[in-house]
C-alpha cells in the first residue's frame, strides 16, 4: 500500500524546526548517537592512562571529524589556554627561544592531510580474531587536514649552525602534560615534513588531541605526535625515553626486538559491510567500501577479495592518493546472499603490497603486539551479518 | 617545498630588501633557510626556563641531576607512592604496570616486559620515575627519592643490592640484562624487499577456511544499539538530561544566603560552586584510584558517591584494609579532614598509597567536591 510517510502530513512537514540561535556549535543529530568513539576496558588499567577508538565502521569519505577521532593519552586530556602556552626550542640550537601561540601564528603555514594511526592498531588481532568491529580492530586511527608551521622553520629561527652536521642529530619532542610523553625524532625527518599544529579540519585543535599545539609527524607511529607540545631539545643522540624503549618497540620470536620501528606501512581495512556495519538491505546492489593508507606516501591501488584471497578484484579509488594520508575506495558489486569472505589489500607508491597476517608472523611471530598491519577478513553471512575471522 | 605564498603579511618585512619574484615572503623564507635570516619571532629561553624543561636523561647520565638513595629507603617511598598501582613488590596489581620479574620470558609465548627483564637503560627508569610518576602526582618527588625508588625497583629486579648507593655517578654503570636486545628497524631487508612484487589476483590459494572467529572469545564491549534505537522512535529530548544534571547548581548558587555562609553549616545543603571547582581540580590527585559521579565503579580505591555520611569502610564488595574495615563511624568533614590530612596516621595500614593534602584548603575543596557527589 501507499507509504504513510509520504500519503500522511508528518510533523516536520507542518511544524517548525529549531531556530539558529539554538545552537550555537552543534553535535550530530541524535538519531547518530551511536556513531561514538568506544573504549574497551580491558585493554588497560585505567580510563586516563588509555585509549579509545573511533567509529570508522560509520564514517566515510577520509576527514575524520575530530568529536569522534581515537584519543590516546597517557595522563589524561589537560586543558592548556592559549595564553598560559608556551613551546621552547633548546638543545644545539644558536638562540634558545621560547614562542607563544601567537608567535606561532605569525610564522609562514601549511595545510596538510594526514593520516595519524596509533603503533598498537589491530595489536589486538595478533595471536588470533579477537574483536568484533572495524572500530575495534582498525579504529585508532584518523584523518584530518592540519594547519600549522614547519618544524623547520622553527628550527632554523633557533638557527641550526650549532647542530653542525645533521646526520647523527636528533630532536627531543615532549608534551606539557604529566606524562610528557617525550619522543627522539632523527633530524632527517624533523627537517623533511613534521607540522607544529595548531588547526584540525579548519578549527582548533579539541583537548583530547592536544589543544592548543601539537606536533605532526606524517606516516610515522601516533605516540610520535605528542600533543600540549612544549618543548623540542636539539640533540647528539636519542633520549632512548620510556615510549621508546619500554614501549613502542616490537618483540620478535626469538625475544630481540626492534627498535625505532617508526613508519606505519602500507594498510587498508572495509569498513562497510562489518560487523557493526551489517548488510541490512536485502540482495542486489551492494557498495563495499573501506579505507588504505601508507606512511611511506600514497595509496596507489586498493584490490578486494570476496573469497578469503582466492581472487582479487581492483577496487575504485575515490580520489587519488595523497601523501600519508587516508584513502577511501570503493566496490560497487552485486549480492545475492552468498557467504563472503571480504578482504581488503593495499599498495602504495613504494610497490609495498600490505601482507597477510601469516606473512607478518613468519617474520615477526606473535608478540610484536605494535605495527600489525595485515590484512583482514569479514565474514559476511547469509544474513548480511559480518564477523572478525581469521582464515587459513 | 615552498610553502610561503599565502602567508601573512607581516612579520618579514626585514628580510625582503631585494625580493625576486616570488613575493617578499617567499623571499624571506628562502632566505631564512639559505643564510639563516630571522623572521625575529620568540624571546630568549632564560637559563632558569631551560633548567625547569629540560629534564631529560640519557643513557650516557647526561641530565642526572646530583643525588643519591638506596632500595633500603626507597622501599618505604615505594609503597607510599607506587605500591597502589605497581604492588609493593613492584609486582603490579590488576592491569597496571608489573616493574619486575619476567627474567628470561621475552621469547616465551606470554612475555613478560618489566624493568629487569626489557628495559634497556637505567637512565629511562629514572627519567620517567621523575617526569611522569606518581600517576596523578608527577614531577613531586625529590631527586633524591627518584633515586631511592630507582634502586628499589632496581633491587626487586635482582639487579643491584639493597645497600647500593644509586647517584648520578652509578646509575650510568648499572648494566640490565636486554641492553642487548633490541635492533634498529630492519624491515627494508626482512620485509619491503619480499613484499614490493605484484600480487596475485587469481588462483591465490587451493582453498579457503575459517580458522578462529572473533565471537567466540567474546571480549568486544557491548554495541549501545539498543540505547540508540530508543533514542530513533522515542521522544526523549536530548536537552532534557543536561538542564536536569544542573538543576541542583543553580540552586545551590541561588540558595547561599550571604550572611548565614559565614556561620559553621553542618548539614551543607548549599554548596559552594567556587570550592566544589576547586575540589574537582584537588581531585585530579585522587582519579588514578578512585571514581566518583555517574556510574562510577570500584577501582584500585572505592566509588566516592555519596561518601560522606556513609560508613567508614561501608562498601560491601570493596577490599579494605583490616584495620578500615574494623573501624567504626561514618565519613563526615572533621573524619575525612583527619584521613586526608595523614592517611597512615589516621587508619594504620590503610591500603591507600597516598601521601595526604598538607594544604587545610585542599581538604575543604575536595570534601566539598564530594559533597556535590550525593545523590
Amino acid at each position: 500500500g501507499p507509504d504513510p510517510l509520504i500519503t500522511e502530513l508528518q510533523d516536520w512537514a507542518t511544524g517548525l524546526g529549531a531556530g539558529v540561535d539554538e545552537v550555537p556549535y552543534g553535535l550530530p543529530i541524535r538519531f547518530e548517537d551511536d556513531v561514538v568513539r568506544r573504549n574497551v576496558e580491558w585493554l588497560t588499567a585505567d580510563t586516563i592512562s588509555s585509549i579509545n577508538f573511533t567509529p570508522i565502521h560509520a564514517l566515510d569519505g577520509t576527514i575524520t571529524p575530530q568529536g569522534c577521532a581515537f584519543e590516546r593519552h597517557h595522563s589524561g586530556a589537560i586543558e592548556l589556554a592559549k595564553s598560559d602556552y608556551r613551546l621552547m626550542i633548546n638543545g644545539l640550537v644558536d638562540r634558545p627561544l621560547v614562542f607563544s601561540y601567537e608567535d606561532l601564528e605569525r610564522f609562514p603555514r601549511e595545510q596538510h592531510v594526514y593520516f595519524c594511526e596509533c603503533a598498537a592498531n589491530t595489536g589486538m588481532e595478533w595471536a588470533g580474531a579477537q574483536l568484533n568491529g572495524a572500530q575495534f580492530t582498525h579504529g585508532m586511527i584518523h584523518n584530518m587536514e592540519y594547519t600549522g608551521v614547519p618544524l623547520r622553520t622553527l628550527l632554523a629561527e633557533a638557527g641550526l649552525d650549532a647542530a653542525g652536521d645533521f646526520a647523527d642529530k636528533w630532536v627531543y619532542v615532549e608534551g606539557a602534560d604529566a606524562s610528557s610523553n617525550g619522543r627522539s625524532i632523527p633530524m632527517e625527518k624533523a627537517m623533511d615534513d613534521v607540522l607544529v599544529a595548531f588547526k584540525a579540519n579548519g578549527e582548533a585543535l579539541r583537548k583530547e588531541h592536544g589543544y592548543p599545539v601539537r606536533l605532526v609527524v606524517p606516516g610515522w607511529e601516533g605516540n610520535m605526535w605528542v600533543k600540549w607540545l612544549r618543548r623540542i631539545e636539539v640533540m647528539d643522540g636519542p633520549v632512548e625515553s620510556r615510549e621508546e624503549t619500554s614501549k613502542y618497540t616490537d618483540t620478535l620470536a626469538d625475544g630481540t626486538s626492534r627498535k625505532w620501528t617508526w613508519v606505519m606501512d602500507a594498510k587498508s581495512v572495509i569498513t562497510s559491510p562489518s560487523p557493526q556495519a551489517p548488510i541490512a538491505h536485502g540482495h542486489g546492489p551492494l557498495v563495499i567500501t573501506g579505507m588504505a593508507w601508507s606512511g611511506h606516501g600514497k595509496i596507489t591501488r586498493v584490490d578486494v577479495s570476496k573469497d578469503g584471497g582466492i581472487t582479487w578484484e581492483t577496487a575504485r579509488l575515490a580520489a587519488p592518493g595523497t601523501d600519508k594520508a587516508l584513502t577511501r575506495f570503493y566496490l560497487d558489486t552485486t549480492w545475492t546472499g552468498e557467504e563472503m569472505l571480504l578482504q581488503s589489500r593495499a599498495m602504495d607508491e613504494t610497490g609495498y603490497v600490505q601482507p597477510t597476517k601469516a606473512q607478518l608472523r613468519e617474520v615477526r611471530g606473535l608478540n610484536s603486539i605494535y605495527h600489525n598491519n595485515c590484512i583482514q577478513t569479514w565474514h559476511v553471512k547469509a544474513n548480511g551479518e559480518a564477523e572478525n575471522v581469521e582464515v587459513s | 617545498q615552498a610553502p610561503a605564498a599565502e602567508a601573512p603579511e607581516d612579520g618579514s618585512e626585514t628580510a625582503a630588501a631585494d625580493a625576486p619574484e616570488g613575493g617578499l615572503i617567499a623571499a624571506a623564507h628562502a632566505d631564512q633557510e639559505a643564510t639563516g635570516l630571522r623572521f625575529g619571532l620568540g624571546r630568549a629561553a632564560l637559563p632558569e626556563e631551560i633548567a625547569a624543561w629540560d629534564v631529560d636523561v640519557r643513557p650516557d647520565g647526561s641530565g642526572l641531576p646530583e643525588g643519591t638513595g638506596n632500595a633500603w629507603d626507597g622501599e618505604a617511598l615505594f609503597e607510599d607512592n607506587c605500591a597502589s598501582c605497581h604492588g609493593s613488590f613492584a609486582e603490579g596489581v590488576g592491569n597496571w604496570p608489573k616493574l619486575a620479574g619476567g627474567d628470561g620470558t621475552l621469547a616465551d609465548e606470554d612475555p613478560l616486559k618489566t624493568v629487569g627483564s626489557y628495559w634497556p637503560y637505567t637512565s629511562t627508569v629514572w627519567d620517567y620515575v621523575h617526569r611522569s610518576m606518581p600517576f596523578g602526582g608527577a614531577q613531586t618527588l625529590s631527586d633524591d627519592d627518584v633515586y631511592a625508588i630507582v634502586a628499589y625497583i632496581l633491587y626487586s629486579n635482582d639487579i643491584i643490592d639493597d645497600e647500593f648507593e644509586v647517584s648520578h655517578e652509578t646509575l650510568p654503570t648499572i648494566e640490565l640484562p636486554n641492553a642487548d636486545g633490541f635492533i634498529i628497524d630492519d624491515r627494508a631487508e626482512t620485509e619491503y624487499s619480499q613484499w614490493r612484487a605484484e600480487p596475485c589476483m587469481e588462483n591465490c590459494k587451493d582453498g579457503v577456511e575459517i580458522t578462529m572467529r572473533a565471537t567466540v572469545l567474546d571480549v568486544t564491549p557491548d554495541e549501545a544499539v539498543e540505547e540508540s534505537a530508543e533514542m530513533d522512535s522515542g521522544t526523549v529530548v536530548a536537552t532534557a538530561a543536561p538542564a536536569e544534571d544542573a538543576a541542583p547548581v543553580e540552586t545551590a548558587e541561588a540558595a547561599a544566603p550571604t550572611e548565614e555562609a559565614a556561620a559553621p553549616v553542618e548539614e551543607a545543603a548549599a554548596l559552594d560552586p567556587e570550592l566544589v571547582k576547586a575540589g574537582e581540580r584537588v581531585f585530579n590527585k585522587c582519579k588514578a584510584c578512585h571514581q566518583v559521579g555517574d556510574g562510577a565503579k570500584n577501582r584500585t580505591g572505592p566509588h566516592l558517591n555519596d561518601v560522606m555520611g556513609r560508613e567508614i569502610g561501608g562498601i560491601d564488595d570493596f577490599r579494605y584494609s583490616r584495620t578500615m574495615e574494623g573501624m567504626d563511624g561514618v565519613w563526615t568533614e572533621e573524619t575525612l579532614a583527619a584521613f586526608l590530612e595523614n592517611p597512615r596516621g589516621y587508619v594504620k595500614g590503610t591500603k591507600m598509597a597516598f601521601a595526604g593534602l598538607r594544604k587545610a584548603e585542599e581538604i575543604a575543596a575536595v570534601t566539598e567536591f564530594l559533597k556535590s557527589h550525593a545523590q
